[in-house]
């Protein structure tokens, strides 16, 4: 079966400069899909393209069979809804709601019970004759997202969503935009830099770096086999070492770093080869004493910051070899980390991400 | 909060103002002298705003200077509007700097060159191809029009500028089409600019002396250039009369655009 939404190898330049790099992934119809990256890597510009601001250098998008190269904007089954929200600000709540229903020319009864339906829908029943001037971030959000979903869309493009809130509120809309999205069943693309915010909502995630997308899975995926040095750091905390490959010493590879580790990687490592290896904070476990364990090392406290729930610690092993440690206190007895000022870390071969290039 | 402000800076605001508006009031209290000389008080009357309505000439000026003002003040306006879209919406057409400078040119330039340059025209075009036959209130409201396109190009300019370019964007990914996304988005939210385009235009035209004096002709003389000639015989109360409605129209007309644009901006 084809895909419900197509996007196959999308290129924008202007001039000389590619801010978005053969671009190619599938949506499935009522996947929430989140494009995550650094500011500037490309992905309100590829958000732009969908939404028919931009004419792609190159590429093909196809919605639901249709193919989108010479639809304008205005006839799009696709909506947006801005960073800045963008709501008109000379009309009131419910007007704002009804314009896009008004331009699809539906009976002007038909509108009125779609706006109300709307304003239950994002909870601002009572908000319709306000100005948007009047409301909170968290309302003005919320009318937004009502009027971009107005005219039903296939596919709704979201920027930056939850950038302009607060975080308390910040969590809130996050489950709220889920909840609507799962009753509704409209395929969502959020664009976003946060990257906590991709982990939480989506069903996928697409990393974007430089223009490219360099990596297309779930969340977890994302953050448990990251592809790229890139992906690994963007997304979470995590560490890296630098190491040449020794030998394959059963399952294992042996490496060659600072100190000898031992990881498992079914690639097609070669003796001799320049690896980066990165590891979690979390997969890591700190001890007073040595353990006698595989991939153990003597390290010096460099740091610790307490989150209540955890401690992260800086360390810096054999040969100035720096690691991020996070310890969670589900111990009730943690030995009082405070005064720990050497200690020894291991972790299991499996927790390394080997990284070619 | 004013007791912050250090005595100086009140002294030179009291100053400042004083030399703007003293002039002013001191000219409106002299419309109601009873005597016929402008410096010497000789007790109240409103005579002389009686003697304006019996002043064909006066009367006539005045006619004609609100038909070009109003007329002027609607061609700038519309153009203006245009010129701004042009230069605001659509940058990169080529030529744009220079026909922004081009644009641009007539406020820094003389008023007597544009007043001079605008009466060759009118008689190359009228020795060419007949039109317009002499100089009138036509060719008067040609030059304003002009003249008070550049003003309003630049005051449009600036708010259209300042507009959020996504509500335009917005608004057609919600199904609007041109013109109906400028009608519904762009123009509501611009008017305030539009408004005080066309009350500058009107207030420019209704005051100058300089360009209708080149481009009137018998007949069509605007009510400046009727004062104008009229002070040189001697100044009456009668001119502090006219001045006097002269400025009440021009600030009760300041005050309506300066009032909507406070609104425009509260909702903002």
């Amino acid at each position: 079966m084809d895909p419900f939404i197509r996007i196959q190898n999308i290129s924008k330049r202007f001039g000389k400069l590619s801010a978005v790099d053969n671009v190619s992934f599938n949506l499935e119809r009522g996947e929430l899909f989140s494009l995550l990256g650094p500011s500037g890597c490309g992905k309100t510009t590829l958000l732009r393209i969908l939404a028919g601001f931009e004419k792609p250098t190159e590429g093909y998008i196809e919605i639901d069979g249709q193919d989108m190269a010479n639809v304008d904007p205005a006839d799009r089954p696709v909506n947006i809804m801005f960073q800045s929200y963008a709501l008109f600000p000379h009309m009131s709540v419910s007007n704002n709601i009804a314009y896009g229903l008004k331009r699809a020319s539906l009976p002007a009864d038909e509108i009125k019970v779609r706006v109300e339906e709307l304003q239950r829908l994002v909870h601002l029943t009572e908000m319709g004759e306000r100005k948007p001037s009047t409301l909170s971030g968290g309302q003005r959000q919320r009318v937004a997202l009502a009027r971009a979903l107005a005219r039903r869309p296939k596919l709704l493009l979201l920027d930056e969503p939850l950038a302009a809130l607060d975080k308390k509120l910040r969590s809130e809309t996050q489950f709220e935009l889920v909840n609507i999205q799962e009753k509704l069943g409209t395929t969502f693309i959020v664009v976003t830099h946060d990257q906590e915010e991709a982990m939480t909502l989506s069903t996928r995630i697409g990393v974007m770096d430089n223009g490219k997308l360099v990596q297309t899975a779930i969340p977890n995926e994302i953050y448990e086999q990251p592809v790229t040095r890139f992906v690994a750091d963007f997304v979470g905390e995590i560490s890296f070492l630098e190491a040449t490959v020794k030998e394959r010493i059963g399952k294992h590879w042996l490496m060659d770093a600072a100190a000898p580790i031992h990881a498992i990687g079914d690639k097609n490592l070669k003796s001799g080869m320049k690896v980066s290896l990165a590891i979690r904070p979390e997969k890591i476990t700190l001890t007073p004493q040595s353990t006698g364990s595989l991939n153990e090392f003597p390290v010096d406290i460099e740091d610790l910051a307490f989150y209540g729930a955890g401690t992260q610690y800086k360390v810096i092993g054999p040969d100035g070899m720096k690691l991020k440690v996070y310890q969670s206190h589900n111990q009730p007895s943690q030995a009082n980390s405070k005064k720990l000022e050497k200690g020894f870390v291991h972790f299991l071969p499996e927790s390394i991400i080997i990284l070619q290039g | 909060m004013h007791s912050n402000v250090p005595f100086m800076v009140k002294l030179l605001a009291i100053a400042g103002f004083g030399i703007l508006y003293i002039p002013v009031v001191m000219m409106m209290i002299y419309s109601f002298n009873r005597g016929k000389l402008v410096s010497v008080w000789a007790g109240f009357s409103t005579k002389w705003y009686k003697e304006l309505w019996s002043d064909d000439v006066l009367l006539t000026a005045l006619h004609n200077s609100l038909i070009i003002g109003f007329s002027s003040a609607t061609i700038s306006t519309i153009l203006g509007l245009l010129i701004a879209i042009a230069f605001v919406r659509f940058s990169d057409f080529g030529g744009r700097l220079f026909l922004s400078l081009f644009a641009s040119a007539p406020l820094v330039m003389p008023e007597a060159v544009t007043g001079l340059s605008m009466l060759l025209l009118f008689i190359a075009m009228e020795a060419s191809f007949g039109w317009p036959s002499g100089r009138g209130v036509d060719t008067i409201m040609i030059a304003h029009a002009t003249f008070g396109m550049c003003f309003a190009a630049v005051v449009i300019q600036t708010r259209l500028r300042n507009m959020d370019k996504t509500l335009e964007e917005a608004a057609r990914d919600l199904g609007g089409r041109q013109p109906f996304v400028f009608l519904s988005i762009t123009f509501p939210l611009i008017l305030p600019s539009v408004i005080a385009a066309w009350l500058l235009s009107f207030t420019l035209s209704f005051d100058d002396v300089v360009i209708a004096s080149f481009v009137s002709g018998p007949g069509s003389s605007t009510l400046p250039i009727v004062i104008f000639s009229k002070i040189r015989l001697g100044v009456s109360p009668e001119i502090n009369a006219i001045a006097t409605l002269m400025i009440l129209v021009i600030s009760v007309l300041v005050m309506i655009g300066g009032f909507m644009v406070l609104r425009r901006d509260s909702e903002k």
